[in-house]
């Protein structure tokens, strides 16, 4: 079974400027709070097991006076403590949110129930495309993401390569990522956004620059036209059944952006958000039966006849 | 209350238990109403469905009624969430492009009393899946059975036929009706000809 | 209220006067026994105890979901809960723990233990008190009836909207859930007000406000709090209803709502929240450490500062649960700041804890132990607490499991554990039985054990990466290991919780007589029986030190001069306590109950029809009307009056 992921996906191997700068954060505030913790633990294991006179008096006044003085030491080191992590966090935040070069790529991401948009913007209108849950990047290049939500608050987060934003109807939020290492990084929704929030995935693939401009130029083509006969009889299938009413190949009548657009479906790894890998026979599951995968998921099952079904395949298939 | 029932005697007494049955059925009848109502049903088919859709249209034009949709009355007149999902698809599937919000336009208004083909359940989902003479296109073999079944609830919830706390409130886009919990129920009427026809 | 003669310190009468006056004070102040007089109660003991063993249920019960979520999250692609189910049962253990367990039992117990602590007989307006628990009775019971109807709120304790709004939630879980939320809120504001009005009013002569326990003061900080977070939710709620409900347009962009208005409001009321459960819990361990190390807790006025901070502190930190939905970064530093600020207070509380047990001589008993697990758990969560004010660490684990874990090691950590120490440390005066010693440790052990096993592991799969309120993932993911550690966890905490309900229930019958001062204590309430008589106190005893049963040699002096024979209380002065004049406490009445059937009522109804108001507004200004008529002397009064004559 093909994998999903190359690579670990933890906040702590970073692959990118940022979450080096956060990862880097974390040690130092680790590192600080694990001293202090095992401190103050020690300081109340002494206190409580420490030897005892038994005769000493109640209340011993010189004993009050010194303890005095090491609450009060205690407390100052704290307030420097947090005024260190203070100065060191907005000093992190300040760099993250520095202005990006003019040769930033202009994605933008809009945040559906229970998938993710991709447009990628240019300055040559025609040049403009639609994708969905796999934001390929080029390395060493700042990607700025403009983040949006067609219907409730999603929030984009690939934990390897960037921080995480909300993406709110209503609101234009944006967010600049860049990955150093070429890889296949997954990330998640994580804003609670309903029942199938469990579900919406999406991969970040970080690919050379010749590689990644190779891939540009292949999504601004339209689809291929079929040519081989299974092929042709499954564009009818599509344009004749309910698959039209919500999804949109370039190159043909489909048009309608309810769901993923589908023009490069199989140059993706991964259908359904990022839940299964995309193979002919997830890909029949899928269209004959979203439910039983994403129960909720806005796709209908769809009844298709065996030959039918066969034919749309090798059609989706052609959509490199 | 109940302890002069008790004191009553044995008439009383029947009076009393009768009265209990009758609020323990109230009380199930307001339980299954609840779950019928908050149901979320996944399985992408009606509950009740009873015609299978042709899998997929050549063209545009096509034979005469083929799906006989038996009475069912409509799975979805009382769950809530199959109305909203039909308001979704409304607009989705652009409805609203002939029919706007409900009010009419280039297809005859969804909100009113007027009903040209018949304002039950399988009426509509009929209109929907067949298609109507003078414009209604028929969406049988591209909306799923199920989504049209929403659709209809939806559709009925415009005038108010369904139940209140199982119709839609608003949506979160520029107001241009009232919400349709809001809706005070028309009484259908049959209308002889839609207003499209009697032009021509 | 009587500004007669002002009561002055005594010494106790003699005995066979006391003997009278037990008598007739009983008489006065007893709820006979039987249903009807248990509906009219106003005794705040008998008020707090239902509010305690109410909320305990909630807890088992939330507990129960929290396992049965665990159970699904155990594998990867586990179908013991759909999402559908597993979203109802994520919210409604959110809810549940929050709004039914862990503010109401806090406030109970100071409902129960303030007016001990203080000397009072009562707290200030009983039928306030006693209305307050049958709403929140009330709101539980429509919460979990709904959820048996699956019209269980699925959108989260926090419900963010448009998710609850109108369009993406239909038919009327979203509804259930902003309303359960207003019963619990009235509840809550009636616990505060009481709260409050006790403590400022009715305190023993003498006990000035520098006398004050550290819990009375706790709980009077959460009072405040509690005063000025609850209404925001209360405003956000109702928008919410009206939104859904009449098309208002609050949170609508389209029409010049805004989505994050609701978040700004949910939080400016939700961060606080946390402090109005963790201040009480504060009181129960300095009341703890104060009896099991025997002596006074160090840095007496340092600790109410704190608790005073922390209670102003707690308003200016909301933003911290928003740092990714994009707001200016200028902004978002300041709230970093606050955030970490409030460690502070904190940490001074931890160092001056650990500084009384240092120079006492502790005592390893239950309560102390749970103690000493607070500390520690506390210290973690509140170490992960300022890792999360730093916005950029943040905006990583924000909404992923590493902030399950952190508040979980927080409230668990920092609220719970005291709570079971205090159980222990306080049983003995509510039922004058001790809880087992034995059972006790393994209930600790197995909690504190359970408790890191659960959530320590849920750091790290913050870290890999794993979002909350997921009702599965994939096997491709590897959280599975963790996962399953975090359930083996969960069932350690079950069993714990098992124990302990034995140990109640055993104890409670069988358990050693407790006498009324087992452990030494150093405040009021161990100076009455256990469990304390209706009127608590024969006289209200005077107090002359921060620990009056530790400094008072001999006779405790106490005020005479109230009348025994009605339901006389004594108000004091706000600042120092001197007695200023009586007051008349009123008598059992089924007023409070009936109103809040009809408050009830009206919220229900308003649910599903604006005909709600039409029906429930009338019920209760009924109620009310009932509740305030006039009804002249009784006739124990009459007859005194007469006599007089």
């Amino acid at each position: 079974m093909l994998s999903l992921l190359q690579q670990s996906h933890s906040v702590l191997n970073p692959s990118s400027p940022q979450t080096r700068l956060i990862d880097r954060l974390w040690d130092a505030m680790y590192f600080v709070s694990a001293v202090v913790f095992v401190l103050v633990v020690l300081a109340l294991l002494l206190s409580v097991f420490r030897r005892r006179d038994s005769e000493a008096a109640e209340t011993d006044p010189g004993q009050e006076r010194s303890l005095t003085t090491a609450v009060s030491i205690a407390t100052a080191l704290t307030v420097l403590i947090l005024f260190g992590f203070l100065v060191y966090d907005v000093a992190v935040g300040r760099q993250l949110t520095r202005g990006l070069g003019k040769d930033a790529l202009q994605v933008r991401v809009i945040g559906h129930q229970w998938w993710w948009e991709l447009q990628y913007r240019d300055s040559v209108a025609q040049n403009w495309f639609t994708t969905a849950n796999e934001l390929h990047i080029p390395v060493g290049r700042p990607v700025a993401l403009e983040l949006l939500s067609t219907d409730v608050i999603h929030s984009f987060w690939p934990p390897t390569v960037s921080q995480k934003r909300d993406l709110i109807p209503g609101k234009d939020n944006s967010l600049w990522l860049q990955a150093d290492t070429p890889g296949v990084y997954r990330g998640q929704c994580a804003e609670y956004c309903g029942q199938q929030h469990a579900k919406m995935a999406f991969l970040v693939i970080a690919q050379r620059p010749d590689s990644f401009a190779s891939w540009l130029a292949a999504q601004r083509d339209t689809a291929l036209t079929p040519t081989t006969q299974p092929a042709i009889r499954g564009q009818e299938v599509f344009l004749a059944s309910s698959c039209v009413m919500c999804h949109a190949i370039a190159g043909t009548p489909a048009g309608s952006r309810i769901g993923p657009d589908l023009t490069h479906l199989a140059s993706r790894r991964t259908i359904a958000a990022g839940t299964l890998p995309n193979t002919r026979g997830n890909l029949a599951g899928w269209i004959v039966n979203p439910q039983s995968i994403k129960p909720g998921t806005r796709m209908p099952p769809n009844q298709l006849k065996p030959a039918d079904l066969q034919a749309l395949l090798a059609y989706l298939e052609t959509l490199k | 209350m109940c302890s002069r029932f008790r004191e009553g005697g044995a008439a009383a007494g029947q009076r009393g238990r009768s009265f209990a049955a009758l609020r323990m059925t109230a009380g199930a009848v307001i339980v299954l109403v609840a779950c019928q109502r908050e149901e979320r049903n996944f399985s992408g088919m009606p509950p009740s469905a009873t015609s299978t859709m042709p899998a997929a249209r050549e063209s545009g034009l096509q034979p005469g009624p083929s799906v006989r949709s038996t009475s069912i009355n409509g799975p979805y007149e009382q769950n809530a969430y199959g109305v909203a999902q039909g308001k979704t698809l409304y607009n989705a599937f652009n409805c609203s492009g002939c029919h706007f919000q409900g009010g009419g336009g280039i297809g005859p208004p969804l909100m009113d009393d007027e009903w040209v083909y018949g304002s039950r359940p399988e009426n509509i989902f009929e209109t929907i899946a067949e298609g109507r003479p003078n414009g209604m296109p028929s969406f049988g073999g591209k909306i799923n059975p199920d989504q049209i079944w929403q659709i209809v609830a939806y559709v009925r919830s415009m005038s108010g036929l369904l139940r209140k706390d199982v119709a839609t409130g608003r949506n979160d886009d520029m107001q241009v009706r009232s919400q349709e919990q809001a809706a005070d129920k028309a009484k259908p009427v049959q209308s002889a000809l839609p207003p499209s026809a009697e032009r021509q | 209220m009587s500004a007669a003669a002002a009561p002055v310190p005594q010494p106790p009468p003699a005995y066979e006067d006391q003997e009278r006056v037990r008598r007739e004070l009983e008489q006065t102040w007893a709820q006979p026994p039987g249903l009807w007089h248990w509906l009219r109660s106003v005794d705040h003991k008998s008020i707090a105890k239902r509010y305690i063993v109410t909320a305990f249920i909630f807890f088992v019960l939330a507990g129960l979901e929290a396992a049965t979520m665990r159970a699904q999250l155990a594998r990867p692609e586990n179908t013991v809960l759909g999402p559908d189910a597993y979203n109802q049962f994520f919210t409604m253990h959110g809810l549940t723990m929050m709004f039914l367990f862990a503010v109401p039992i806090m406030e109970a117990m100071g409902l129960y233990f303030v007016p001990l602590m203080i000397g009072a007989r009562n707290v200030a307006f009983p039928r306030l008190n006693a209305y307050g628990y049958w709403v929140y009775l009330c709101g539980g019971i429509f919460l979990y009836l709904m959820f048996f109807m699956n019209t269980g709120p699925d959108v989260g304790w926090f419900g963010y909207v448009p998710l609850s709004g109108p369009e993406f939630s239909p038919g009327k879980r979203a509804d259930v859930y902003a309303q359960a939320i207003t019963f619990t809120e009235i509840a809550s504001l009636v616990g505060s007000v009481e709260l409050i009005v006790t403590i400022f009013k009715n305190r023993a002569p003498g006990m000035t406000l520098n006398r004050m326990p550290l819990f009375v003061w706790a709980m009077l900080v959460q009072a405040f709090m509690i005063l000025f977070a609850m209404p925001w939710v209360a405003t956000a709620t109702q928008f919410l209803a009206m939104d859904r409900l009449m098309a208002t347009h609050f949170f609508n962009p389209a029409e010049g709502g805004d989505a994050l208005l609701w978040q700004h409001l949910f939080w400016f009321f939700g961060h606080p929240e946390v402090y109005i459960i963790f201040i009480p819990a504060l009181g129960f361990v300095s009341s703890i450490i104060g009896t099991f190390t025997r002596r006074p807790v160090f840095g007496y006025p340092v600790m109410v500062l704190s608790m005073i901070a922390t209670g102003f502190l707690g308003f200016g930190l909301w933003v911290h649960h928003m740092f990714a939905t994009g707001l200016p970064q200028l902004g978002e530093s300041f709230f970093t700041g606050a955030s970490m600020m409030i460690a502070i207070p904190s940490g001074i509380q931890i160092f001056c804890w650990i500084a009384t047990i240092w120079s006492g001589r502790p005592r390893f008993t239950v309560p102390f132990l749970f103690v000493l697990g607070f500390v520690v758990l506390f210290i973690i969560g509140g170490f992960t607490g300022v890792m999360i004010a730093s916005v950029p660490f943040d905006q990583q684990v924000h909404d992923s499991y590493f902030i399950v874990a952190h508040f979980h090691y927080v409230l668990i950590g920092g609220a719970v554990f005291p709570l079971f120490g205090a159980f222990y440390y306080w049983f003995p005066k509510v039922t004058g039985r001790m809880l087992s010693e034995r059972l006790g440790r393994w209930n600790f052990w197995l909690f504190f054990i359970g408790m890191n096993v659960t959530f320590f592991p849920m750091h790290q799969l913050g870290f890999e990466g794993m979002p909350r309120r997921v009702y599965t993932y994939l096997p491709e993911t590897g959280w599975g290991d963790l996962n399953l550690l975090a359930t083996i966890g969960a069932v350690t905490i079950a069993t714990s919780m098992l124990i302990f309900v034995i140990n109640v229930v055993r104890s409670y019958r069988v358990g050693l007589p407790a006498g009324d001062d087992p452990w030494g204590g150093e405040t009021l309430e161990w100076a009455t029986t256990s469990p304390p008589p209706h009127y608590n106190f024969e006289y209200p005893p005077v107090v002359e030190s921060r620990s009056p049963l530790w400094d008072t040699t001999g006779e405790m002096p106490v005020v005479t001069g109230l009348r025994t024979d009605v339901r006389d209380t004594l108000v004091t002065t706000l600042l120092d306590a001197e007695p200023d004049s009586k007051h008349r406490h009123p008598n059992p009445s089924i007023w409070p109950l009936l109103s809040a059937i009809a408050t009830t009522i009206l919220f229900v109804t308003l649910i599903f029809t604006p005909w709600g108001a039409v029906i429930g507004t009338p019920l209760f200004l009924l109620a009310l009307l009932g509740w305030g008529w006039p009804r002249g002397r009784d006739k124990r009064e009459q007859q005194l009056v007469e006599s007089e004559a």
